[in-house]
């Protein structure tokens, strides 16, 4: 079986590991109640979607 | 012969789907609206409009068809006496999905599909407008490119004669 044959330093890792980074949601301000909600999808807030309610809140 | 679907089934197998399905439109008959995944809703939607469309032809044949599917008599009934009429000057387009966001603990994006309402009398005249406007610019375009073409036609003639 393939094994490292190093030890990986502690300053690789941490470079790697300077690499992983979380994308910042777009987010828009609902039509109806201003709260931020993800586009095309119905307000998670005031439940409504174009104009038409969906959810119940 | 009919082509199978590409890709995964729904459920893991094709039997699974086909029951899967035909419980999801079940119950989207039944309840109006109901919210499942995303990728549901999207098999759901053309499966469940053909339904409507054989309960809109509405004689027992199409009736017998529609019980291979859903078993229920109680559902189908309704499916031919209830929805069915409200769709009776609609053409296609029975249901709407919405999404909602993802679900907690799996983070699988949702959806709310329904059976939209009846169209309005003013629904229906705009929608006759527009067609008849497309129909218009497409009768208009079709004479535009006859007259390009008849004297086109003429000089190639022309040419041979001389």
């Amino acid at each position: 079986m393939a094994v490292p044959k190093r030890k990986m330093s502690r300053s690789n890792t941490r470079h790697r590991r300077s690499q992983w980074k979380a994308a910042p949601v777009s987010l828009v301000a609902c039509e109806r109640c201003h709260e931020p909600k993800l586009q095309h999808i119905a307000c998670p807030s005031c439940g409504t979607y174009n104009k038409r309610q969906v959810l119940e809140v | 012969m009919p082509k199978p679907t590409k890709g995964a089934r729904l459920g893991g197998s094709a039997a699974h789907e086909k029951l899967l399905l035909a419980n999801l439109a079940k119950a989207l008959f039944e309840h109006g609206r109901i919210t499942t995944t995303e990728a549901k809703a999207r098999r759901l939607r053309p499966y469940a409009e053909k339904l409507i469309t054989k309960a809109r032809k509405g004689d027992i044949h199409n009736r017998r068809l529609v019980l291979r599917d859903i078993t229920d008599k109680d559902v189908v009934y309704t499916l031919f006496s209830e929805i069915a009429p409200r769709y009776e000057n609609r053409p296609g387009g029975y249901t709407r999905i919405t999404k909602i966001g993802p679900r907690r603990g799996d983070n699988a994006p949702m959806a709310v599909i329904e059976l939209v309402e009846a169209l309005t009398v003013a629904q229906q005249a705009t929608g006759e407008a527009e067609a008849a406007t497309k129909r218009a610019v497409k009768e208009d375009e079709a004479k535009k490119a006859e007259a390009t073409e008849a004297p086109a036609v003429e000089a190639a003639e022309e040419s041979e004669d001389a």
